[in-house]
């Protein structure tokens, strides 16, 4: 019995073992970088969530929306924190269609705090005729839509390279070690000094792309700090509570002769 | 049940509890006599309780933000997730919640499996629990249909889609269903209103289960019957109450960590991409507590069989009480069937295992051996074991184990003691 034991434990042994190296194959391991947003106390590198603010409306906002966000997410706690002054002016520089007015006409007006941010198309048809048939997926939850989370997205931004020998691609269609298929129809986006940052930060593609993958991480969890603060007092709460509720419990059971 | 008449002590208690005897409820339940012997395998009765209530509360709060519409579904979980105050609690609670309750019952269940809890006195408790547990994949299939993420929409059409397998009306019932052609708004609002009501279903049979508990009252590691009330048996408050709440909240702490530190890590991270009927998921996967369900229905090559095949390894569970044969509940005296209880323990870990995976190559030979497996246990090894198995002795009550026992297992299990606890 005690073999057959032995066997089961050997046998989903090398199901899991015959599954990683499986998987392996699949995609190379994910581009190391530190994320401050992680661990208990994980919170938003507030400087690296401004600037990657601006690489996205300077560069992936020319194809892909973010439309669950509102300007005023920009200076709200726990993200860019814009101050209110800033995230105005930001919201002011983008213009939407209002109304219809008291005469019935719609009308163009500056952006405001509580609009949702202007996105680059009028619809998916649009943005799938300007990108070649494929539509620029919206990315407010990007991070947590794929697979890897933040560090497949950062491995994403920088993983192009010529496509390996034998590997025949389209007109319009990259090659990305770390996509599905490793068929990407997104030219790499980022390049080395491709933007100037405000804070005078050097633009290197790393830079910019842990940047902006720091910002597309608060922006699928906008309350990731609160969350983060939040638990930990509540396990600690709990912690505590656990351990007067245990002393409670031995007292009230040595009352009873001691169990079998 | 107390075998005392209680009476309250005030004028006024005792003229209401004439009318509604709410109180003698009370009492019976404080002094209820619970062997003092029950591990922490025991607590989780009291564990999924609490899972219900917090699925309950937190899914009608979230109830009031959501809008049950194909256009409008994902975005406004997005609401909930931005704007809500707290909504990202709200929904992670109840998202990780579903999981939690799983938890707890797969360890409620396999508890009952291991101290045959399912034998008589107690096979109506142990059909409502599996009443329970159907609704209860019912409830949360549906709920994960909700946010209308591509995971959402494609199990949907998934699970839809085997209704078509039954002969002649499968398609009739199929589109009956959907309320359309395809899985649509029609099948998401009436999606809705059944993960609403179901819940409420899942309150009243557990309310019944609770009371087909109390007329013979807990089993316990040993598995013997016990007078109740007797040295061998405590009052529910506050023993086995501080107890309960000590497991719940070492409960609570493995559920705070999910919730705030990994809430999406029992997800899919499809489901953050709002459903499209015109891309399908390269892999469609359900939730992990439906997995081996999941291995069960691809491992058949043919789909009714398949479909048939996956219900009965649930309805399987209904026919327990009869088909293990042996008068021994515990398995602490059943040596060989203690083996095959890990063994089966094994066989559905791997079967959840392999139906996370895609149907093909060695999985699905592994799926199949274990599904065949699963079947085997329940039809062939348990009857079996009943008449081969060659059981050790009985203690005579859970406070005098060390005295050797009984080899009389007559006296042990005699059933007038029974109907005396009854009564």
């Amino acid at each position: 019995m005690r073999k057959l034991k032995n066997i089961f434990f050997v046998l989903i042994f090398s199901v899991i073992v015959i599954n990683s190296s499986n998987s392996a194959e699949k995609s190379p391991p994910f581009l190391e970088t530190k994320w401050t947003f992680k661990g208990l106390f994980g919170k938003f590198d507030r400087s690296s969530l401004q600037r990657g603010y601006q690489v996205y409306t300077e560069v992936c906002a020319s194809c892909h929306s973010m439309k669950y966000l509102t300007y005023r997410n920009l200076a709200e706690k726990g993200g860019p924190e814009f101050s209110e002054a800033e995230a105005k002016a930001i919201a002011a520089s983008f213009e939407v269609t209002d109304g219809p007015d008291s005469t019935g006409e719609m009308f163009v007006r500056p952006a405001k705090l509580s609009d949702k941010f202007v996105m680059p198309y009028a619809n998916e048809q649009e943005a799938k005729a300007a990108n070649g048939g494929a539509y620029p997926p919206d990315m407010s939850v990007l991070v947590k839509a794929r697979k890897g989370g933040a560090d497949y997205v950062y491995s994403l931004l920088l993983g192009y390279s010529e496509p390996p020998e034998g590997v025949e691609l389209d007109d319009g269609v990259y090659y990305n070690k770390y996509m599905y298929g490793n068929k990407i129809k997104m030219p790499a986006p980022l390049s080395d000094d491709l933007i100037e940052y405000t804070d005078g930060t050097k633009a290197t593609a790393e830079q910019m792309s842990k940047d902006v993958t720091n910002f597309l991480m608060w922006s699928a969890e906008p309350h990731l700090e609160q969350r983060h603060k939040t638990g930990f007092r509540v396990i600690a709460y709990l912690i505590i509570l656990t351990v007067l509720v245990y002393f409670t419990m031995k007292k009230i059971w040595s009352r009873v002769e001691p169990k079998v | 049940m107390s075998d005392h008449e209680y009476t309250p002590s005030s004028k006024f208690g005792k003229w209401f509890n004439d009318r509604l005897p709410l109180l003698t409820l009370a009492n019976h339940l404080t002094d209820y006599p619970t062997p003092k012997n029950l591990n922490y395998w025991w607590t989780f009765g009291g564990i999924l309780t609490f899972c219900l209530i917090t699925q309950i509360v937190t899914g009608l709060v979230l109830a009031m933000h959501y809008i049950a519409h194909a256009d409008m579904a994902f975005s406004s979980v997005e609401h909930i997730m931005r704007d809500v105050n707290y909504g990202w609690l709200l929904r992670y609670v109840h998202a990780n919640g579903a999981s939690m309750f799983f938890l707890a019952v797969y360890i409620h269940i396999f508890r009952s499996l291991f101290y045959g809890s399912y034998k008589s006195p107690r096979e109506i408790i142990w059909i409502l629990g599996i009443i329970i547990y159907l609704l209860m994949m019912a409830a949360a299939f549906m709920g994960y249909v909700l946010p209308w993420g591509q995971m959402s929409f494609w199990g949907a059409t998934v699970i839809t889609n085997l209704f078509s397998a039954i002969p002649l009306v499968g398609e009739s019932i199929t589109t009956w269903l959907w309320g359309g052609y395809s899985v649509d708004n029609p099948t998401l609002t009436r999606f809705f209103t059944l993960h609403y009501l179901i819940p409420f279903l899942i309150l009243g049979l557990v309310v019944l289960h609770i009371w087909a508990l109390h007329v013979p009252g807990n089993n316990n590691p040993v598995g013997i019957d016990i007078k109740k009330p007797s040295k061998d048996t405590v009052p529910f408050h506050p023993y086995i109450v501080i107890k309960d709440a000590f497991a719940l909240l070492m409960f609570c702490i493995v559920f705070a960590l999910f919730v705030f530190y990994q809430p999406n890590i029992l997800g899919h991270a499809d489901n953050y991409i709002e459903a499209d009927p015109l891309v399908t998921p390269a892999h469609i996967v359900p939730e992990w507590y439906l997995l081996p369900f999941y291995a069960i229905l691809r491992s058949v090559p043919d789909k009714l069989m398949g479909v048939v095949a996956m219900l009965s390894a649930i309805l399987i569970l209904a026919a327990l009480p009869w088909l293990d044969t042996s008068k021994v509940r515990s398995a602490v005296f059943r040596p060989l069937f203690r083996q095959f209880y890990w063994i089966l323990v094994a066989d559905v870990l791997i079967l959840g295992y392999v139906g996370a995976m895609p149907a093909e190559g060695l999985y699905l030979l592994i799926a199949r051996v274990a599904t065949a497996y699963y079947f085997a246990h329940f039809l062939i090894i348990l009857p079996v074991l009943g008449w081969k198995e060659k059981t050790t002795p009985l203690p005579l009550s859970i406070t005098e184990p060390v005295l050797g026992g009984s080899p009389n297992l007559a006296a042990a299990r005699s059933d007038d003691k029974i109907e005396k606890s009854i009564k």
